[in-house]
């Protein structure tokens, strides 16, 4: 692993890069096209060519409808540069993990912090996280983007909404780890 | 070419969150508890250096303006922001990290990735109602930075400032705030 210096500067790189080459870093949209284009399988009206919307796409879902189809056309042409800069980010972190001999198997299946204050209980655990990841995206979606794209992308870029949402994130996200995590062995 | 550049970069940031330990719940629920601050100063210091690049190359003409995109402000932006932090904090995961917490093979990640989907579609499924509360509507600006930014297509909060200046400033205090925080405050 790097330390904060060389991890915070080379993480800082790569942001700038992103900005630099294409557009700013960003997450949680992909979590909605990737939800969209998995709806568009059970009720094709998701995703529909309209030659009228400005994107070519329109969808019967006000939210994917949203900016002249814009969500409905990433549903229903899922190879884009967002979708591929997310896959990508998994082959990475993939080749990280390897190269620094992987996860111990306790900790895969829970964060040991997580164990010493909860238990061994992997349903327990595997519960807890399904309904935690519902809220972050659920919340990520309502604020329009997330740790990525919000925090770090909009405050490097000095965006009022930036520093809204990681105060707002923080002021929620610190008291409730405290209230959590009591133990830390 | 255009499907080269986000699979590099992609891979790039993936393996940074994996090497600065933000695929580890344990570091995110450290954090958010006080007692590891490793990933605050990655973040903040990360934050500070690529605004730093952009402002220097902004300033410049390097990079280019139109390559910025500055999300809206809103009310939902702060209520969205607090579920967010409550979900980071239960899980141990945001989006990106959760993703890519399951390619290192944790199993709770998967449930992560699969709730974040849930929700996703659930948000999709209530956007009518937020649209119609008003909460989404543009506030203090809508999408504006700190300071003008010349040739943006963003207002400024400031619009007297140079935004490539507070940028820069802005940068240099987050960096003071890296070198001041401890390892721990409990």
């Amino acid at each position: 692993m790097f330390g904060w210096l060389k991890g915070g500067l080379l993480l800082g790189v790569v942001f700038f890069a992103a900005v630099l080459l294409a557009k700013p870093v960003g997450v949680s949209t992909e979590f909605a096209v990737a939800s969209g284009w998995l709806w568009s399988w059970l009720d094709g009206s998701i995703a529909v060519a309209d030659a009228t919307a400005k994107s070519g796409f329109a969808s019967s879902n006000a939210y994917f409808d949203e900016s002249g189809g814009k969500l409905a056309k990433a549903i229903a042409n899922p190879l884009n540069y967002g979708v591929l800069f997310v896959l990508a980010m998994a082959v990475g972190a993939f080749v990280s993990a390897r190269l620094r001999g992987g996860v111990a198997a306790a900790e895969k299946a829970m964060p040991g912090l997580w164990r010493a204050n909860f238990g061994n209980s992997t349903a327990k655990r595997y519960a807890w996280a399904f309904v935690g990841g519902f809220i972050v995206l659920y919340g990520a979606r309502l604020a329009g983007g997330c740790t990525s794209g919000h925090m770090m992308s909009g405050m490097m870029q000095t965006a009022l909404s930036g520093y809204l949402f990681a105060v707002s994130a923080f002021a929620v996200g610190i008291p409730v780890a405290l209230m959590l995590y009591k133990k830390e062995k | 070419m255009e499907m080269i550049l986000p699979v590099v970069l992609g891979v790039a940031f993936g393996f940074m969150l994996d090497r600065v330990g933000a695929t580890n719940p344990n570091y995110i629920m450290g954090m958010l508890r006080l007692s590891n601050l490793h990933l605050a100063k990655v973040i903040l210091l990360a934050i500070a250096v690529a605004s730093t690049l952009l402002m220097a190359g902004l300033s410049l003409g390097l990079v280019d303006v139109g390559h910025m995109s500055v999300k809206a402000t809103y009310i939902g932006v702060v209520i969205g922001g607090a579920l967010l932090g409550l979900g980071f904090a239960l899980a141990g995961y945001c989006p990106g990290t959760g993703w890519t917490a399951l390619a290192t093979g944790r199993k709770d990640a998967l449930w992560f990735v699969l709730g974040g989907l849930l929700g996703a579609a659930a948000y999709a499924s209530s956007h009518a109602w937020w649209k119609a509360s008003g909460l989404l509507d543009g506030w203090l600006g809508g999408k504006v930075t700190l300071g003008a930014i010349d040739g943006s297509a963003f207002a400024a909060v400031w619009p007297a400032m140079s935004g490539t200046g507070v940028g820069l400033m802005v940068a240099g205090a987050l960096m003071l705030l890296v070198g001041l925080l401890p390892d721990r405050v409990r």
